[in-house]
């Protein structure tokens, strides 16, 4: 009993002491010297990918180098924590000054005004929208107000495992390919006494349907952000084809399949012969050196229309943040041309236009450039103010359809519905 | 309150003011009590001072939280702060949520099939029980080390194991001609395929408690109903079971606190936390009330919702104890 009060004790110093430095960015006397404006302090920058901090400590140390005076202190927290970590701390006011941010949450946090607003033009420009692909930096503007400046994007390719190509006797493919083509690819390639399928069809929106649905003329979300697209036919058409590619094809893994071991790890395994990825996924194959040789990328195949959903991270300061100054300068060095080289060579790909050559470079045997060419045929990534609200709806309904349990007409009646009725709760708020 | 009555069972305790013999007179007895009483009234303060560390810590740490979570189930709360009083509108939603009676559902089913691994820990107790059984030390430790591994450990592994292509209990099953299913996606058998786990994971916690409780008995009571001519079947349902009854009404309700609030097991077990998520096809009938209340609060921005969720499952559980010692009057033997 004393050793748990001693340890309750020890746990409540600790937890205040935690919360005090929590607090972060103490409201240091920031003494704006008096000559040249230039400010010092310590600035607080919020990532969540493990593999991108020593590209992030790179840029955070040559920042430091040309701002003397000014410390930079990169901080990790793990992809699954961090959303709520960062909203507990930007409810508490203790937010890091500059943080990534992606598409999916971006609306929450600009609505609410979490965010401060960047500027364009001007002498105190902190981004130029016309350095980054447009849908991009589009991605980040809301309400007419830009809040984020780019700093990578990913666009989604088809990739495919050369040997199991061969062994079947299939052409690679190549930017001549059609819906068409990839079902009697996937079809010739599937081999079940092997276990090995042609292509991977998961309930993955960024990676399969945020493709196939602008492919097949369909949308998900209107230009207004108040209306859903899942009940027109040619949405739908978008869908059928991975339904379609289970069910009528049997050209990929069931679903149940799928979740025991998903499409990225099947393909690494060499169980699947294509599969959807983004270019994140690049630096994953290039890493393990038995995949290196044995896979390549295309471009998606074409439906009605060419099309790839693009999406990228952004910076973005805290709309509280006691150095909004200091904040926006490092944003501004992070987009700039030297600090987008920094990271070129890392997992993701530069987002201002003309850094992405080292990436390309960093994995000579893949044909990476179907990545970057995505971007001229690009769709922008659909958010609205809680995208996250409708789009856990979503997986969780369409995959009723994808598992055939139910059919695709009825999963688009009430997805349709419980979408539009979410989107109006926003329109409320 | 238990201060204030050790401090009077201290005082009755206390040696008799020394009385008669060396002398001493009534008053100087009477200054010698009021001395006494004032130390003792001190010390009580000693004793509230000494829990403090403990008591702030559980008031920070747990009736504060669960005060505002109450408080929080009756608001409307905004993504980052700011909330606004909306009486029993939360409560209201819940009642024509679909998704909350399916996982309360899950839940409780969960929790039934969990206490039913209760009787295999008796019988595993009593078998590590038996004289002049080897090696018992050595089923001790292996039945106990789930209940020292972590939940998130424990998941990622019966995952693999529940694979259906390549998992070993499939091809253990092939081997002997049945064709094993997909455990963890496949809708009719997600949920026994997770209480397997979770009796796995308790049997060696409630089997160490009933192992005691079965030392604790004493041996003489046996002696006496052989004696009575009452065979091994009839010794066991006689005396072991009354005997024991305190321990098993003990891991009883503790069983049923801790399946009622299972969340990090099933959902990594799902494959929630992967890019699986929830396309998992068996997800709606594996998802726990505790991972709706998750999914609610920390994925879809609806905080209060949450926080109604939660304060049901903790009424819950309230009732549900409760009527288990009220049951208990009728089975339990306390001698």
């Amino acid at each position: 009993m004393r050793r748990r009060s001693l340890f309750t004790a020890a746990a409540t110093t600790l937890g205040t002491t935690a919360f005090a430095a929590g607090c972060g960015s103490p409201p240091k006397p920031t003494t704006a010297s008096s000559k040249g404006g230039a400010e010092r302090g310590r600035i607080t920058y919020g990532v969540w990918d493990v593999y991108q901090m020593p590209a992030m400590e790179k840029a955070a140390r040559e920042f430091e180098r040309t701002r003397p005076g000014v410390s930079v202190d990169v901080q990790l927290t793990p992809n699954a924590t961090y959303w709520t970590k960062l909203r507990t701390a930007c409810s508490g006011g203790s937010a890091p000054d500059v943080f990534w941010m992606n598409g999916p949450n971006f609306g929450l946090y600009a609505d609410n005004g979490q965010l401060l607003p960047l500027e364009t033009e001007g002498p105190e420009a902190v981004l130029d929208p016309a350095d980054f692909p447009p849908d991009l930096a589009d991605l980040y503007r809301w309400k007419g107000t830009q809040y984020g400046a780019p700093k990578d994007f990913d666009t989604v390719a088809l990739w495919f495992n050369k040997k199991l190509f061969d062994r079947a006797g299939v052409d690679h493919p190549d930017d001549s390919w059609t819906w068409q083509d990839l079902i009697t690819a996937a079809q010739r390639l599937t081999d079940r006494r092997r276990g090995v399928y042609g292509v991977g069809a998961p309930v993955r929106a960024q990676e399969n349907y945020y493709n196939s649905i602008p492919q097949a003329g369909g949308w998900v979300l209107s230009k207004d952000r108040t209306e859903s697209g899942y009940a027109d036919p040619q949405t739908l058409d978008g869908l059928q084809l991975w339904i379609d590619m289970i069910h009528r094809y049997r050209a990929s893994p069931t679903l149940q399949q799928l979740t025991d071991t998903d499409a990225t790890q099947m393909f690494q395994a060499g169980k699947l012969a294509m599969t959807y990825e983004c270019s994140y996924n690049a630096a994953v194959f290039w890493a393990d050196p038995a995949l290196r040789d044995k896979v390549d990328v295309a471009p998606l195949p074409r439906g009605k229309h060419r099309a790839s959903v693009i999406h990228g991270l952004a910076n973005v300061v805290y709309a509280r943040t006691p150095h909004p100054r200091l904040a926006r300068d490092f944003v501004r060095f992070l987009s700039s041309r030297r600090g987008s080289l920094l990271q070129a060579k890392g997992t993701a790909i530069p987002a201002r236009n003309g850094t992405q050559q080292p990436w390309i470079d960093s994995m000579p045997k893949f044909d990476l450039k179907v990545h970057l060419d995505a971007v001229d045929y690009a769709v922008p990534y659909p958010i609205s103010t809680n995208t996250a609200a409708w789009s856990h709806k979503e997986l969780q309904l369409l995959s009723r359809a994808w598992s055939g349990n139910e059919s695709l007409a009825d999963v688009s009646r009430s997805l349709t519905k419980a979408m539009n009725q979410l989107l109006a709760r926003e329109g409320k708020a | 309150m238990s201060v204030d009555v050790e401090a009077t069972a201290a005082a009755k305790a206390a040696p008799p003011p020394p009385s008669g013999g060396s002398g001493g007179s009534a008053s100087s007895q009477r200054a010698l009590r009021k001395r006494e009483r004032r130390f003792l009234h001190r010390d009580k303060w000693w004793g509230y001072a000494m829990i403090a560390p403990a008591g702030l810590g559980l008031a920070v740490f747990y009736l504060w939280p669960v005060l505002q979570t109450l408080y929080f189930s009756f608001t409307e709360w905004g993504p980052f702060g700011g909330t606004s009083w909306i009486g029993l509108e939360n409560y209201r939603t819940m009642l024509h949520d679909p998704e909350v009676w399916q996982s309360l559902g899950n839940s409780l089913i969960y929790t039934v099939l969990v206490l039913l691994g209760i009787p295999v820990s008796m019988v595993l107790a009593v078998l590590l029980n038996l004289k002049g059984m080897r090696g018992t030390g050595f089923y001790r430790t292996l039945y106990f080390l789930p209940v020292v591994t972590m939940p998130a450990a424990v998941a990622v592994v019966w995952r693999w194991l529940y694979n259906g292509d390549v998992g070993i209990l499939n091809q253990a099953l092939d081997a002997i001609g049945i064709d094993g299913t997909y455990w963890v996606s496949d809708p009719d058998v997600v949920r026994f395929a997770v209480a397997a786990v979770g009796v796995w994971m308790t049997v060696g916690y409630n089997m160490i408690l009933l192992l005691a409780g079965l030392q604790g008995i004493p041996q003489d009571y046996y002696e006496a109903a052989s004696l009575d001519g009452a065979g091994r079947v009839r010794q066991f349902f006689s005396v072991t079971m009354p005997l024991l009854s305190p321990t098993l009404f003990f891991t009883t309700v503790l069983s049923v606190i801790q399946s009622l609030q299972v969340f990090d097991l099933i959902y990594m077990i799902l494959g929630a936390n992967t890019s699986v998520g929830v396309t998992n096809p068996a997800y709606s009938e594996g998802q726990t009330i505790v991972m709706l209340f998750f999914q609610k609060s920390f994925y879809d921005n609806q905080r209060a919702y949450g926080a109604a969720i939660v304060c049901v499952l903790f009424v819950l559980i309230m009732a549900l104890t409760a009527l288990q010692f009220r049951l208990q009057k009728r089975w339990v033997h306390y001698d």
